[in-house]
């Protein structure tokens, strides 16, 4: 799951059915099912949020495992699925995995980069019963070149996006945002126009991952945001309903943070490549957090009785300010990864909040990257700084990298 | 707010999907980045909405099946409701 993850936490809030601030409410189920089939990925971008030590993670988990975590899962009211990755077009047994999906009653939607989908993919995927797709505008700096000077990668995303329309789906492109590529929204929209997108996120990038270890050179200054936003309006305005436009901004940009995930335990489940079960697509990072794996438990085990999935459920955790916070329950505190990252103590309140007194983090980071802009160092660190999301640099990088968090 | 027509069919919206979830013991309205846990008379009434019964259909069936008369208005206005939430959309 891409960037786009942040702009379906509102809904994943709606459909909760929270009961309040009682710590003690009933654990409900595990409405949203992520599965990350895989690792591998034919793009190397540097926001993603797939952890940096992906080269070490074990085994790909085998057909049979994803269809016994899609049944037991569905028991026990799982029926949002999410299918990414990496690639997930690069799992031969997609379609296989869609089938049982649909046989079980899941509304099924793929996330990809469009690589590798052939008419005779998309074909039996649409027979198979998947019923969404959507289609990430990945690597930008290098597609944003790509189309404007309409050469091979943007070619196979305009591809892509006639046989997703060909085989009646909505077209839905998302775009992740950056410093490097928040100028040209303009041309980036206009491009979503070309390839006939329906609906068009553009998500500015949240830092986890690659992210997170490339965020000096990512994270866009507050006039950059202004001027995307403002010229994202006027497309508004020339495009009509045609297409449906959604801009998502940064967290660091925001004095409240996000209802991450609904809270973690509440209604979303994560199962990576090897099998190990998360509370967010993220989690891996958070110390502390004993992660079960589908190959050692059953998913009823994992998701009531884990130590990882109950570790933040209800209020019991938090500290102040949150403990006492009146929104503490429409909130939960915000993302346990962002405070985990920015200041080393996951129980914290995200520092996003401007109650919290590590704010000054984020507006620091922010500020830093005012000032980066202001030096003009794009084209520098676009061919210099910013590691890109491989095998090599994975096995190079630490876990967490701390190290980066002043 | 514009009465609709009683002889208009409504249907679930394009790439969405109604379905009832024993789990939740409700309908459901699944959609790509949320699902919407409809209450008791919201999910009897979208479950009518096939795009084949037209909306007096659906009054009279409801009607019959809890025994009671003068649903008109209310379904009117969930109906008139749902189309504004892109839930359901309307067929001649």
């Amino acid at each position: 799951m891409s960037a786009a993850s942040a702009a379906g936490e509102a809904d994943r809030g709606a459909t909760a059915g929270h009961g309040g601030a009682s710590a003690a409410r009933p654990v409900g189920a595990p409405l949203w099912l992520l599965l990350e089939l895989t690792y591998r990925c034919p793009l190397h971008c540097v926001f993603c949020y797939n952890p940096t030590e992906f080269s070490r993670t074990g085994s790909e988990l085998e057909t049979a495992d994803w269809l016994r975590v899609l049944a037991e899962a569905r028991a026990l009211g799982a029926v949002q699925l999410g299918l990414s990755g990496g690639e997930p077009l690069l799992r031969e047994d997609l379609e296989t995995i869609v089938a049982r999906a649909h046989e079980l009653g899941y509304y099924i939607n793929l996330i990809t980069s469009g690589v590798g989908l052939t008419e005779a993919r998309i074909a039996a995927l649409k027979r198979a019963g998947l019923d969404h797709i959507q289609l990430s505008f990945q690597d930008s700096t290098r597609e944003m070149n790509d189309f404007l000077s309409s050469t091979r990668t943007f070619e196979l995303k305009a591809k892509a996006a006639a046989l997703i329309r060909q085989y009646g789906y909505p077209m839905v492109l998302n775009v992740v945002l950056h410093r490097l590529n928040i100028d040209h929204v303009e041309q980036i929209l206009r491009m979503a126009e070309a390839i006939g997108a329906q609906y068009v996120e553009l998500a500015n990038t949240q830092y986890y991952g690659w992210a997170w270890l490339n965020r000096q050179h990512l994270l866009p200054s507050r006039a950059q945001l202004e001027r995307a936003e403002a010229v994202t309006q006027q497309a508004r305005e020339r495009v009509g309903t045609s297409m449906q436009i959604y801009f998502v901004v940064p967290d660091y940009f925001e004095t409240r943070p996000k209802a991450c995930m609904s809270g973690l335990g509440s209604v979303f489940l994560a199962i990576a490549p090897d099998g190990t079960a998360m509370p967010c697509h993220a989690a891996r990072m958070l110390p502390g957090l004993d992660l079960p794996n589908v190959r050692e438990a059953d998913i009823r085990s994992i998701w009531y009785e884990s130590q990882a999935f109950n570790r933040f459920r209800g209020e019991a955790w938090m500290k102040e300010p949150c403990r006492s916070c009146p929104e503490r329950s429409k909130d939960f505190g915000g993302c346990r990864c962002q405070a985990y990252l920015l200041t080393g103590d996951a129980d914290n309140a995200d520092p996003v909040c401007d109650l919290s007194p590590h704010h000054h983090l984020v507006t620091e980071a922010v500020l830093r990257a005012e000032e980066a802009a202001a030096r003009g160092q794009q084209t520098a660190v676009r061919e210099h700084v910013l590691r890109f999301r491989d095998h090599r640099t994975s096995i190079e990088v630490t876990p967490g990298v701390l190290s980066d968090r002043s | 707010m514009s009465e609709l027509a009683a002889s208009c069919r409504p249907a679930i919206a394009a790439g969405k999907r109604l379905q009832w979830e024993a789990a939740q013991e409700a309908h459901v309205l699944l959609y790509p980045e949320g699902m919407v846990k409809l209450n008791g008379s919201a999910g009897a009434i979208m479950s009518r909405c096939d795009g084949v019964r037209t909306l007096a259909d659906i009054v009279a069936d409801l009607e019959r099946t809890y025994g009671v008369s003068g649903l008109a208005e209310d379904v009117n206005a969930f109906v008139t409701f749902a189309v504004e939430k892109q839930w359901l959309e309307l067929r001649e």
